[in-house]
């Protein structure tokens, strides 16, 4: 079987199978396990807060935009939820809905901008960013407010070795997948990213389902803001920033096989991604590589995965011409001979 | 139309706002410290604007070409810190190091090109992989505490020149090299490469029936932008000294700045002069904010404001122009949001959305 004629999402699960195998028999090496119930633990709590924020970043890439402003979003959302909170577990649900509403926000004000001032999603998001960053630091000078214990247990509970937070990412994975697949905004948001032209031409509304998108992924990334302030107790201005979330989980969803140009891709290889980088970071830590050289690793493998993704063929179609020229399909039946 | 009515319409055009920004933002510098138009400041003011403008004119080879380069800001922070740890006190040390900084910098670059166009990795990733590895690398060779300034020689690069001037004083080296930065850039504009890049940046399969190399043309491009970096870093060492800050955000500055000048993302539009333009009005913002009351930290919000409207703007004028311009003609679908990251050569019967 070539590898260009696998699906994509196929070939993300083959790598991450055989990054799985590499990395258990490199673990070995050293006398521990990989898939020991702890160390799944870990890979799959590392996978959590990215999983949320490569979600989003999917919708907002297939549509044929990118979101940068991930890191200060989550950033917002930690604080907005912890010092709305301040440990009352009574104040949990209006605190999230307040959350993920500013979030939503600022989500419509990237989608709108991009859309309707057709600014470059790169751009907009970029200056949005930096709106938020000038007001994170004006606004707070460090840590503030705090989590209720009832909502610090998002992020420590666990079913076995299975974090509640894992379950919550997939959960949401699979809901976002069948709305790709089954609803009319997953159907618009395929045809905006692949051909704005021909979405509009073709009576989609195209402002919609960019504005959607960005939405979306706003949320999810104040989803990850919660998970980071449930686990750290408190909201923090920094918690984004440090993490990278933006580019790397930009570079998450082009290693699931995601076309940066939009159009093309699955959240089932988002998932892929993010588990192949949960999984590298995981043996760099049981290997105790320093910290530094795991940033050269990381490099190298977002470029050389994506190099062999693009062997892939984009569209799978019968060719229609062989390599001599010859019209293949010309002696096939027409219609007209067929009735 | 009068010549004033003309006059007024180029420089409110998308390409021209710029330079009506960055005079507003001067004036405004001016009003608010008399000093600043003096010119010893005005000299003072070019030589810490020239690792932005460095930057800036050689990410615009690679915006044109229809391409990112993210791994810049990595770049110079890697050629500072190489710069302090080699060359250390040892001023005989100088030259070959810098011949070794720039040997890095076309390696980077050739890298970045190569990846991208024979193994069409979207450049955003391959650069920033490059971003990742680079600085990575650096400080993992360094054991994170890049520390010890390089021999003062090496650094008059970027804070001596030439003293002695009349109405001057000192002619800063940092000048001199973004003029020939400038100049080598204006020069290589007009040079067929320049409009291949262009061609290229605006659709790689014409460029390449038209008969040239992609490739070649795209490699070079990245090839321009890490020496520029690489310059850049030198300037950055004597100017501000070693510390693995430095150079962070530059390729992020240096977007700005290019987008700022009316270059347009995706490629094939733009000059290079606009590009340069952006670098100075991005940093007269800066000085302008430092003169005024406004607390630092919203330096970054009002730079967002700043870059959202001038794009958001730039885009109106030209699509209200063109339309304006050449009617009859179908909406002008070139200015629409181009995705990033196109492979270089879309197979031309693969249109219609197929199963995926």
């Amino acid at each position: 079987m070539k590898l260009r004629n696998l699906s994509t999402t196929a070939i993300v699960y083959l790598a991450l199978l055989l990054v799985l195998i590499i990395s258990a028999a490199l673990v070995a090496t050293v006398g521990r396990n990989l898939l020991s119930p702890g160390n799944i633990r870990d890979i799959l709590t590392g996978m959590s807060v990215l999983g949320f924020v490569a979600i989003g970043q999917t919708l907002v890439i297939l549509a044929g935009s990118l979101d940068l402003s991930v890191p200060y979003v989550i950033s917002l959302a930690s604080l907005v939820a912890a010092t709305t909170m301040q440990g009352e577990s009574s104040r949990i649900v209006p605190a999230v809905v307040l959350t993920l509403g500013i979030c939503a926000l600022i989500g419509l004000a990237a989608g709108s901008i991009t859309s309707r001032l057709r600014v470059h999603g790169f751009i907009t998001t970029l200056g949005l960013g930096l709106i938020l960053k000038g007001y994170l630091a004006t606004t707070y000078k460090g840590t503030a407010g705090s989590v209720p214990w009832e909502f610090q247990l998002f992020g420590a509970a666990g079913v076995g070795p299975v974090p509640v937070s894992t379950i919550v990412m997939l959960a949401l994975a699979l809901i976002v997948g069948i709305g790709l697949a089954r609803s009319r905004f997953g159907h618009h948001l395929f045809a905006v990213g692949g051909n704005p032209d021909v979405a509009r031409l073709s009576g989609i509304r195209t402002h919609n389902s960019v504005i959607l998108a960005h939405v979306w992924c706003s949320v999810f990334a104040g989803i990850a803001g919660l998970l980071l302030a449930s686990r750290l107790g408190v909201g923090s201005p920094t918690v984004g920033p440090q993490g990278g979330y933006d580019l790397l989980s930009i570079a998450a969803v082009v290693l699931g096989g995601t076309l940066l140009a939009g159009g093309r891709g699955s959240i089932w290889g988002t998932v892929g991604g993010v588990a192949i980088f949960a999984v590298v970071d995981n043996l760099m830590s049981v290997m105790q590589v320093n910290p530094f050289l795991k940033d050269v690793v990381r490099g190298i493998v977002i470029v050389v995965a994506v190099a062999v993704y693009s062997r892939r063929r984009v569209v799978v179609r019968p060719a229609r011409f062989s390599p001599s020229g010859r019209n293949i399909l010309a002696p096939a039946p027409t219609p007209e001979e067929v009735a | 139309m009068s010549h004033a009515a003309t006059f007024a319409r180029t420089m409110l055009g998308p390409r021209r706002a710029v330079y009506l920004l960055l005079a507003v933002l001067l004036v405004a510098i001016t009003v608010l410290n008399p000093s600043f138009a003096e010119p010893q400041q005005l000299v003072r003011f070019i030589q810490r604007v020239a690792p932005v403008a460095v930057v800036a004119v050689g990410q615009y080879f690679v915006i044109v070409s229809g391409e990112f380069d993210l791994s810049m800001g990595s770049l110079v922070t890697a050629q500072v810190i190489l710069a302090g740890t080699l060359i250390g006190q040892d001023s005989s040390r100088s030259v070959p190091v810098l011949l070794l900084l720039i040997a890095l910098g076309v390696l980077v670059g050739i890298i970045n090109g190569l990846v991208t166009t024979w193994l069409r990795v979207p450049s955003f990733i391959v650069t920033l992989g490059m971003m990742l590895a680079l600085y990575g690398a650096v400080m993992w060779w360094t054991g994170g505490s890049a520390t010890g300034n390089p021999a003062d020689s090496f650094r008059q690069i970027g804070r001596g020149g030439i003293s002695g001037i009349p109405l001057i004083g000192m002619l800063p080296w940092a000048v001199l090299i973004l003029a020939a930065v400038v100049a080598f850039g204006a020069w290589i504009s007009r040079r067929p490469f320049g409009k291949v890049l262009i061609a290229v940046g605006d659709n790689p399969a014409v460029g390449k029936f038209a008969g040239s190399s992609v490739w070649r043309t795209k490699t070079a491009a990245f090839v321009i932008s890490s020496l520029s970096a690489t310059i850049a870093g030198v300037l950055l060492v004597g100017y501000a000294g070693v510390h693995p800050s430095v150079g962070q955000g530059y390729e992020f500055i240096a977007i700005t700045a290019v987008v700022l000048g009316g270059v347009v993302l995706g490629g094939g539009k733009g000059s290079m002069w606009g590009a340069l333009a952006g670098a100075f009005a991005l940093e007269s913002l800066f000085t302008l904010l430092n003169f005024t009351a406004v607390p630092s930290t919203f330096r970054d919000t009002i730079q967002g404001v700043i870059i959202i409207l001038a794009v958001a703007y730039s885009g109106a004028v030209f699509r209200a122009r063109r339309r304006g311009d050449l009617d009859p003609s179908p909406p002008p679908s070139g200015a629409e949001p181009t995705p990033l990251g196109e492979p270089p050569l879309p197979p031309p019967a693969e249109t219609t959305a197929g199963s995926k």
